[in-house]
């Protein structure tokens, strides 16, 4: 699986990130989490609010900072 | 570290205008431009949310409120929001006076129709320094 957090690395995508790890942990599954902080990248991905989370690929969350558990529920789908 | 352009802030109100191809879809085009540049509210991709691009899909859900505007009684602007889940405010140019085919797509009417869309909050004073806003 591979994880990616949308943001040009405020604190809120600092957060995001931190929460997405400990998700990770908590599931203890095999998960790759990268970051993208290039604003064309991001658009690509067709977010216009940040910090966003993408799975696979595909964004399913943006705008907003998931918990911990918001984010389990989503990558455990 | 690129703090200018961090897209971390609130989403705020976001306006889809129809942008059909009458007098009247122009018309909601340039209200809904109109109402951005004036700070009313952030114009987005009516096109993105009809093609179901994730990202577009996930970043008008963290919107406070969002505004269709429809140039006439087809409302494709409210049915494509609708459809992708979401339950905008409408306005239909036509409820607001501006008949199709009869409509002059003019500063007059853009201001008249940004007015009644935004409870007269756009004013040609505001936002004088961004240039070209309001009436500028």
């Amino acid at each position: 699986m591979k994880i990616e957090i949308l943001g040009v690395g405020c604190p809120k995508c600092k957060q995001l990130t931190a929460n997405a790890e400990a998700a990770v942990k908590e599931l203890n599954i095999q998960a790759e989490i990268g970051k993208v902080t290039d604003i064309d990248k991001i658009t690509e991905y067709g977010v216009m609010m940040t910090p966003a989370l993408a799975v696979d690929g595909t964004v399913v969350s943006a705008g907003k900072v998931l918990s911990k558990d918001e984010i389990k529920k989503l990558i455990s789908k | 570290m690129a703090e200018n352009n961090c897209m971390c802030q609130e989403a705020g109100v976001l306006i889809f205008p129809c942008s059909g191809g009458s007098d009247v879809g122009e018309l909601s085009d340039k209200v809904a431009r109109k109402m951005a540049k004036c700070g009313q509210a952030k114009m987005f991709c009516l096109a993105g949310i009809g093609a179901h691009i994730p990202g577009m899909i996930e970043s008008a859900k963290a919107a406070n409120k969002i505004i269709a505007i429809d140039g006439c009684q087809v409302l494709c602007s409210k049915k494509i929001l609708e459809h992708a889940g979401f339950s905008p405010i409408s306005f239909n140019l036509k409820d607001l006076g501006f008949e199709k085919g009869k409509t002059q797509v003019n500063e007059e009417n853009i201001e008249k129709a940004a007015n009644k869309i935004s409870g007269g909050k756009i004013e040609k004073t505001t936002i004088r320094d961004s240039g070209g806003c309001c009436g500028n």
